[in-house]
């Protein structure tokens, strides 16, 4: 049985709004969480500016997505990294990430988890598939 | 794992992303305008150096031909697309897209 579940890996690399390429991933990813599948989400490069908080696209017309990254966890998709060096590249803190859910117990805000690249190169290793938006 | 790489150095950093994730033992393979980074003498081969020092790297021969590339950073190996297959065939890919 667990050894059927699939671990998938979704790579963010490029930046919200510009293309719809950030938005598409999030929709498979939602997608995905239907399935058994062990789902790790990660943010690189221009991709931690998905997950910046205070996002507000209203000017521009469109939806956003941003508050959807905040209901990740309800969707089960617990597994969300941050590359320290992405961020830190571009001039970003942890305090500027946004909240992608709360704990079930102590309703704690959840957010994404800040890794080092070779935490994240360990862990790409471990996937079966990765698919890169 | 293999990590195929489809930009131009000299336009993002794509493959700078690439080299820093790649764990020793993975492979590397250039492809469209990535297969530019592994032109000789060229100002990010420093990239494509450290790349080597822990990985494999090729380069799409279809891809070399169509842009004149013959000169090619020390090490860099050629393939085509029957390799490709070959190499997506043995590893878990990650497209640098």
């Amino acid at each position: 049985m667990a050894e059927d579940i699939k671990k998938i890996m979704f790579t963010v690399r490029k930046p919200p709004h510009g293309t719809i390429y950030v938005y598409e991933g999030l929709e498979v990813k939602l997608i995905m969480a239907a399935y058994d599948a062990d789902i790790s989400v990660v943010f690189m490069d221009d991709g931690v500016f998905a997950v910046k908080k205070g996002q507000d696209t209203k000017d521009l017309g469109i939806k956003g997505f941003a508050a959807t990254y905040g209901a990740l966890v309800d969707y089960e998709i617990t597994q969300v990294y941050v590359d320290r060096q992405s961020m830190e590249d571009r001039g970003m803190t942890e305090d500027d990430l946004l909240v992608i859910g709360e704990d079930e117990d102590t309703e704690e805000p959840i957010k994404p988890q800040v890794l080092e690249s070779a935490e994240i190169a360990a862990m790409m290793a471990e996937q079966h598939n990765i698919l890169a938006f | 794992m293999l990590h195929t790489v489809n930009k131009s150095p000299f336009q993002n950093t794509t493959l700078e992303s690439c080299v820093r994730f790649a764990r020793s033992g993975d492979v590397i393979l250039l492809i469209e305008d990535g297969v530019l980074a592994a032109q000789a003498g060229n100002v990010k081969k420093n990239l494509l150096e450290e790349a080597l020092q822990k990985c494999e790297v090729f380069a799409l021969s279809a891809d070399l031909k169509a842009r004149a590339l013959t000169d090619l950073v020390p090490g860099v190996k050629i393939t085509d697309y029957s390799g490709f297959v070959d190499l997506v065939e043995h590893n878990t890919t990650h497209s640098w897209l």
